[in-house]
C-alpha cells in the first residue's frame, strides 16, 4: 500500500540545506492558497526524491532530490515559507 | 565520507545480469510521488498531440480494440531495484502511433495526477514501448499505474509513467517531473544514467 | 527559549552504541553516544544511515525516545516486517558499533516545559516513542502541566516502556491510559480502536485548551486527528507526526 508521511519526515533532508527548521515554518500553497505548518504537508518518500504536497489540493509544494554530488530543491509550488526571525 | 555499517548488507544483490548498481527484488515495490488516482475505465482517455497541434484520442474501448501483445521484460527502478521477467499485456506504441503524422523527435508523457516524463520518440517505437493494462494476467492495479501505464522497460522505470493519459510530441525536449529535479534526461540503466550529467 | 537544535546546517556524524535494551520481542532501545550533540527538544527525531561494504545505502527517520540530560541519547526502534533498516537496528547492531546519524531535526512536533497548558499525548504502536520523550522531559523538568497519554497498542506483550509508564503515572499530574486493539490483559477490558467515546472519556476537553500530540501510522493519525477536530478541538492545537513501514528515497 502506498501512503504518505508528513512534512516532519523531511526535516533531516532540509536541515542539510537550511539553518532554520523548516517543519515549523508556515507554508502557503501557490495553487489553492491553503496556509499552514510545513509539518502538516503530505510527504511522499517512496519515490526517487522527497515530494511534499498540499494537504488541501494535493499540488506539489516542494521537491528534494539528493544525488551523490548535489541536492536539487524545487519550491515552485510554494507562494512562501514564513519563518519567525526571533 | 561516512562509514561502513558492521554487519549491514542491505537488500540482497544477487544475479549477475543486472545493470550496474541494481539489486534483485522478487516483490513489486510501489513507488509513488503522490496520491494514487483511481480512474474508471469509462472515463479513461488517451490523447496524442502532435507538434502541429493535431489531436488523436482513444477511449478505453478503442484501446482494447487495438491488437494487444504479451510482453515479458526485466524492469529497473532508479531507486536500485530490478525485477526480472515481468509479464504484461498491452498495446504497442507502434500500433497506437501508426496513423499519427509526425516528424517530432521528442515526447512528453502525461499522467492522471499530473506526473510527466520525457522520452525521445524513437524510444517509444520499434517494439520498445507499450500502453500496458494487464500485469501477470490481471487488470493493472491502480497502485501499479492502472488502468493503464506506459511500459518502456529499456529505460529506468520512472519513464514508464503510471496512469498515463497522453503524449505530447514536440521538436524540442521538454523535461518531465523527475528530469527537472536532477534525474537524467534519458535514463539508460545499462549506462547507469541516474542523475543529470551521468 | 532553547535554540540549540535548530540553528545550524546539519550533516551526518558517527555515533557509538553504548548500550542496548530489549523492550518487546520486536522493539529495542539503542543508547547512543554522539560526539557533537547540541541537545534536543522532546519530540525531535534523527535520521539513521546504513552503508553496506559495496557502498549501498539506506536511511530512515527515528524519533528520539529520551529527554536530553547532557549525556547519551536513546532511540527505540520497532522492527518492521520485511524492513531493511529496522531489522538491522533491532537484531544486528551491537554495543560498541558505530552508527551514522543526522540530527536532531524537527521543530514542530516538539514539547517544551515552558509551553503553557495541558498536554494530551496520543500514540499508536511505536508512535509512543516521541511521546515518551515528552513524558520524560516533563518529569525531568518537574513540570506542573497536566499531561495525559493515551497509548493504542495491539496487546499487552507489545507495550513498550510498560514499567516506566506505571511509575510515571504515579505523579499527580500524569495520566496514562492504554487501549488494546487486539487483545486485552483482562477479559472484561474492551478491545478496539481509539474512537470518539474513548476520547470523550480520557482526553482533555477542548475547553481547557490542551496542546495535543498524535503520533503513529498514517491511518491512525488521520483517524484520531479527525476525531479530535470533530470533538471541537482547534486544528491548530493538534500536532501530528505520521510514520509508516516505508522505504526512503536515498
Amino acid at each position: 500500500m502506498t501512503t504518505h508521511l508528513d512534512g516532519n519526515a523531511a526535516a533531516g533532508a532540509l536541515s542539510e540545506l537550511f539553518t532554520v527548521d523548516i517543519t515549523a515554518a508556515i507554508a502557503r500553497c501557490a495553487g489553492c492558497a491553503q496556509t499552514g505548518p510545513f509539518a502538516d504537508t503530505h510527504l511522499y518518500v517512496d519515490a526517487p526524491g522527497l515530494v511534499a504536497r498540499c494537504p488541501g489540493c494535493d499540488a506539489v509544494l516542494l521537491r528534494v532530490v539528493t544525488t551523490p554530488t548535489d541536492t536539487y530543491l524545487d519550491l515552485r509550488g510554494l507562494t512562501y515559507l514564513r519563518v519567525p526571525n526571533e | 565520507m561516512g562509514i561502513v555499517s558492521p554487519g549491514f548488507a542491505g537488500r540482497r544483490r544477487e544475479g549477475t545480469n543486472l545493470p550496474p548498481g541494481q539489486y534483485l527484488t522478487h516483490d513489486f515495490p510501489v513507488l509513488s510521488a503522490g496520491p494514487t488516482p483511481h480512474i474508471r475505465t469509462e472515463h479513461w482517455e488517451f490523447t496524442v498531440t502532435t507538434e502541429t497541434g493535431e489531436v488523436r484520442k482513444w477511449d478505453w474501448a478503442a484501446l482494447l480494440a487495438l491488437p494487444a501483445e504479451e510482453i515479458t521484460k526485466d524492469i529497473h527502478c532508479v531507486t536500485r531495484w530490478s525485477k526480472l521477467e515481468t509479464s504484461w499485456k498491452g498495446v504497442s506504441l507502434d500500433t497506437v502511433l501508426a496513423d499519427v503524422e509526425t516528424g517530432a523527435d521528442f515526447a512528453l508523457a502525461h499522467s492522471y495526477g499530473g506526473y510527466t516524463t520525457n522520452l525521445p520518440l524513437d524510444d517509444l517505437l520499434d517494439g520498445q514501448a507499450w500502453i500496458a493494462y494487464e500485469y501477470d494476467g490481471e487488470p493493472l492495479d491502480p497502485e501499479h499505474g492502472g488502468p493503464a501505464r506506459l511500459l518502456v522497460p529499456h529505460l529506468y522505470f520512472w519513464k514508464s509513467a503510471k496512469w498515463v493519459r497522453g503524449l505530447v510530441l514536440s521538436d524540442t525536449e521538454d523535461l518531465g517531473f523527475w528530469e527537472t529535479a536532477g534525474y537524467h534526461e534519458y535514463g539508460d540503466p545499462w549506462r547507469e544514467q541516474r542523475y543529470a550529467g551521468d | 527559549m532553547e535554540r540549540t537544535a535548530i540553528r545550524r546546517r546539519l550533516t551526518w556524524q558517527v555515533a557509538t552504541v553504548v548500550d542496548v535494551r530489549r523492550e518487546t520481542s520486536t522493539a529495542r532501545t539503542l543508547v547512543l553516544q554522539v560526539p557533537e550533540w547540541p541537545g534536543h527538544v522532546a519530540g525531535q527525531h534523527l535520521d539513521v544511515r546504513l552503508t553496506a561494504p559495496d557502498g549501498y545505502r539506506a536511511s530512515r527517520s527515528y524519533s528520539i525516545a529520551s529527554a536530553w540530560t547532557g549525556d547519551t541519547i536513546e532511540l527505540t526502534v520497532e522492527q518492521v516486517p520485511d524492513g531493511e533498516v529496522s531489522p538491522y537496528l533491532v537484531e544486528v547492531l551491537n554495543v560498541g558499533d558505530p552508527l551514522e546519524i543526522r540530527g536532531p531535526v524537527g521543530g514542530w512536533f516538539v514539547w517544551k516545559p515552558e509551553q503553557p497548558g495541558p498536554v494530551q499525548l496520543i500514540g499508536g504502536g511505536s508512535g509512543v516513542v516521541p511521546l515518551m520523550a515528552m513524558l520524560r522531559a516533563h518529569s525531568a523538568a518537574a513540570s506542573t502541566a497536566p499531561v495525559r497519554l493515551l497509548y493504542s497498542v495491539r496487546r499487552p506483550a507489545s507495550v513498550i516502556y510498560a514499567d516506566e509508564l506505571k511509575k510515571l503515572a504515579m505523579a499527580d499530574n500524569v495520566g496514562v491510559r492504554l487501549r488494546y486493539t487486539r487483545e486485552a490483559p483482562a477479559p472484561e477490558e474492551q478491545v478496539g480502536r481509539v474512537d470518539a467515546e474513548l476520547l470523550d472519556h480520557v482526553a482533555f476537553e477542548p475547553s481547557v485548551s490542551p496542546t495535543t500530540y498524535v503520533c503513529g501510522p498514517t491511518p491512525f493519525v488521520e483517524a484520531v486527528a479527525d476525531l479530535l477536530v470533530a470533538a471541537g478541538h482547534d486544528p491548530a492545537t493538534v500536532r501530528t507526526e505520521r510514520f509508516g513501514p516505508t522505504g526512503g528515497p536515498r
